[in-house]
């Protein structure tokens, strides 16, 4: 297995004294896709939302554990630093209605009052919106609204957007969940290129998607991590039966 | 085939839908003829003059409503200043923490604020400033009708911010942006349409109370910018007129009648268009 | 003090009971003259009319007079509807004096039929579809349905409309002081002049000079303030569980 650069160790969440992920300890390898798959309910959500740390922003929610960064714990710095070397799109596409497809992509600096020339601002915009697989198709609007797009051109607006910070690794919420067929899997494309230069985690309950598009697989229940490994290996010769159950959807 | 009971039923039926629309129309009848009547008898009054000169002594014909205008308009301002902070600033915070010990008490204390008759407002506003200052002022005017501009905002303001999606709220954090700054270059951007027209709202109200003013404000002949000192405006100028035995200044009542109407019911219609224009979808 | 019925600065005498009486009579006549008008609106805007481009047009007209100042609803009054109500009692051979309990309350209901209507509006769009339909199914005609189905469905919401139109009601102050005739003694008759609690506020307050005359004003005022708050929140908890358990 290459590097990881995203590790968590023994990582546990709570809600209020619920425990809703024990223990759990992952590790990411570098530039590659890797899903994590589970029944809903099983901490799929609540594990990527530590990673960015945005899962302490719900009352009452805590977090246990180390999640390591190229060796550095996240757990111990500034939130919002985490956030802006780990990136997230979410499932619903969310651009900001109040600005324009330019001032999306560049969001992330705009808020954080981090000024650049204009021309570095192009130049980040022109290739965010190009990895996103989205910048024929805007580049004569680039100042029109975001919200004027399609849903499959507004996701991956968002994904241009968290990509535009450079961020270390990604974090995909079942991103093709609200889309129709043609743009998810114009989106699976984008992923599978993308994965050559960054981190993808992406959580998913289409076990099909997940073999489409990940090399390393983990699988989830109750709040534990019951396996990982090797997608394709895990599909045909999964090594724990609740891993077997799911796939072969005795529940789901 | 209908029969005799039926027919009854359905002509039962018709007659009442008329008679709702009889009187739901007769309703709106005394909207046009207040409107008619003073725009008939204002628009007579309206001139340069009208506009930028004093009123005149009883028994001298023309003259100007210059002070009450100057006067509305300085306690629009101070009005605002005092309620336009705090009311977004409440209304954000009840948008954000909607249970807990201090936002009950806060929304209880707006709640029973807005349903208090303007005249106990007035009465609150001279015990807290007229008393304290030893008189009437333009400060204490814009204190008393601030009093009445809060409530209004800040239920403009929780109920906008509340219909934005929070999913909007994650994606500015999660792309590492500070708490503070994704309320403020965020949120309040994507609501502004809501919050601005509770303000154009608020201001329209405001512009036409008069009894707050009564005691604190009190009126003044004269135009007069000094916080300290009292002020006049034109729902004042309008009761005072209007009250009195001089024809001259009921003339000129009915002219400042028409300039509140039409200032108040502009501020109406551009917060319509404000709503449809701004408003931003999700 | 609310019992005693002389209010008499000269004397010395602060019984406010001559306001309670005014603040009452004009408030509920009000109300009795606003409610037959705030709910043919409601039904015309909340089952006949709903989502067509009619509905928007009286919706505007009814919202455009809540706008108006009320100190403008007063001048307006004082001029031109005191005459023909002098006319009217003159007619009746009561006295002419045109101010009056009567006039305020006219005047005073035109300006809460907005407020009433609203809220009756949104219980009367709460009545659930299929509850009307199932009436309709058994050949009901559409005002069979109101009586029977949609108002008593929506009847506490109706009842909330009346108390915070009441409240509002109460407390109007401006278009109630120009018209009222200023008597501080307890009116006899519907056509007598007299002072509401807010009335009797906005006439003397800057005039008092006596402590005491003061302070009974203020004293006043609480009591309208009190009053005020309890219709309100009764109203506004009758709306909560109105709304509570319409899409509980």
């Amino acid at each position: 297995m290459e590097s990881a650069i995203l590790k968590t160790e023994n990582l546990s969440a709570f809600f209020g004294s619920q425990c809703v992920i024990k223990s759990v300890n992952l590790e990411f390898p570098k530039n590659n896709v890797t899903a994590i798959m589970g029944p809903s309910g099983c901490g799929k959500t609540t594990l990527i939302r530590c990673m960015n740390r945005m899962h302490e922003l719900v009352p009452g929610a805590s977090t246990s554990g180390k999640i390591l960064l190229n060796d550095e714990d996240l757990n111990a710095i500034n939130p919002i630093l985490v956030r802006r070397k780990v990136g997230m799109v979410f499932q619903r596409p969310n651009p900001f209605p109040t600005m324009s497809i330019y001032d999306n992509v560049i969001a992330g600096y705009k808020l954080n009052g981090i000024r650049k020339k204009r021309a570095e601002f192009d130049r980040i915009v022109e290739e965010s919106l190009k990895k996103a697989a989205l910048w024929d198709e805007v580049k004569n609007t680039l100042h029109r609204k975001g919200t004027f797009l399609s849903g499959g051109q507004q996701q991956r607006l968002c994904i241009a957007r968290a990509l535009a910070m450079n961020p270390e690794a990604i974090l995909l919420d079942e991103p093709t969940s609200a889309l129709d067929p043609k743009a998810t899997s114009l989106i699976e494309e984008l992923i599978g290129e993308l994965e050559k230069s960054i981190t993808i985690i992406i959580v998913t309950h289409n076990t099909a998607q997940a073999a489409r598009i990940s090399e390393y697989t983990a699988f989830m229940y109750l709040g534990e991590m019951v396996e990982f490994g090797n997608t394709e290996k895990l599909f045909t010769v999964p090594k724990h039966k609740k891993t077997e159950e799911y796939l072969t959807g005795k529940f789901g | 085939m209908v029969d005799n009971g039926v027919s009854f039923r359905i002509f039962k039926d018709n007659l009442f839908k008329w008679s709702l629309v009889l009187v739901s129309f007769l309703a709106t009848v005394p909207l046009f003829l207040i409107l008619f009547y003073v725009a008939k008898n204002g628009i007579s009054s309206f001139s340069w003059t009208f506009i930028t000169h004093l009123p005149k002594p009883p028994g001298e014909a023309g003259g100007g409503i210059l002070n009450g205008i100057v006067g509305t308009l300085l306690l629009i301002g101070w009005s605002s200043l005092l309620s336009i902070p705090l009311g977004i600033t409440l209304g954000l915070y009840l948008s954000e923490f909607r249970e807990g010990f201090f936002s009950y008490w806060v929304r209880l204390c707006i709640d029973v604020l807005q349903g208090t008759p303007s005249v106990v407002i007035g009465i609150v506003a001279y015990a807290w400033i007229v008393i304290t200052m030893g008189g009437f002022s333009l400060f204490s005017g814009g204190v008393a009708l601030s009093l009445i501009m809060v409530p209004m905002i800040v239920k403009a303001t929780e109920e906008t911010l509340k219909l934005i999606p929070s999913a909007l709220k994650e994606a500015s954090l999660a792309l590492g942006v500070s708490y503070s700054k994704t309320i403020f270059k965020v949120i309040i951007p994507s609501g502004l349409s809501g919050i601005v027209t509770g303000i154009l709202l608020g201001v329209a109200r405001v512009a036409g109370e008069t009894a707050p003013l009564l005691f604190t404000a009190f009126g003044n002949p004269f135009v007069n910018w000094n916080p300290l000192k009292p002020v006049s405006a034109l729902p004042i100028l309008i009761f005072n007129y209007a009250s009195s035995p001089f024809p001259e200044w009921h003339q000129l009542a009915w002219g400042a009648s028409l300039f509140l109407v039409t200032i108040v019911l502009l501020l109406n219609a551009v917060s319509r268009v404000v709503i449809r224009k701004w408003k931003v979808q999700f | 003090m609310f019992y005693r019925s002389v209010w008499n600065p000269v004397s010395g005498d602060f019984g406010a009971f001559p306001f309670i009486v005014g603040t009452l009579f004009t408030a509920f006549l009000a109300l009795a003259f606003c409610t037959p008008f705030a709910l043919a609106i409601s039904l015309l805007l909340g089952e006949y009319w709903r989502g067509t481009t009619w509905s928007g047009i009286l919706q505007t007209l009814i919202e455009v007079p809540a706008g108006i100042p009320s100190v403008i609803y007063g001048f307006w009054g004082l001029f031109l509807v005191v005459p023909l109500i002098r006319s009217l009692e003159s007619k009746l051979h009561v006295a002419p004096y045109g101010v009056g309990i009567f006039t305020a309350s006219v005047i005073l209901s035109i300006m809460i039929i907005p407020y009433a209507a609203s809220l009756m509006i949104e219980t009367i769009k709460l009545v659930p579809y299929d509850l009307k339909e199932a009436a309709y199914s058994l050949g009901a005609t559409r005002v069979e349905v109101i009586r029977n189905v949609v108002l008593p469905y929506a009847r506490s919401g109706v009842f909330a409309g009346i108390l915070l139109a009441l409240g509002r009601a109460l407390g109007e102050t401006m278009a109630v002081t120009m018209v009222i005739g200023n008597s501080n003694f307890i009116p006899k008759s519907i056509f007598a002049p007299a002072n509401t609690m807010a009335s009797i506020i906005a006439n003397e307050f800057t005039e008092a000079s006596d402590p005491l005359h003061l302070s009974s004003l203020i004293e006043v005022g609480v009591l309208l303030f009190f009053l005020t708050m309890v219709i309100n929140m009764i109203g506004k908890a009758i709306i909560r569980r109105t709304v509570s358990g319409a899409y509980g």
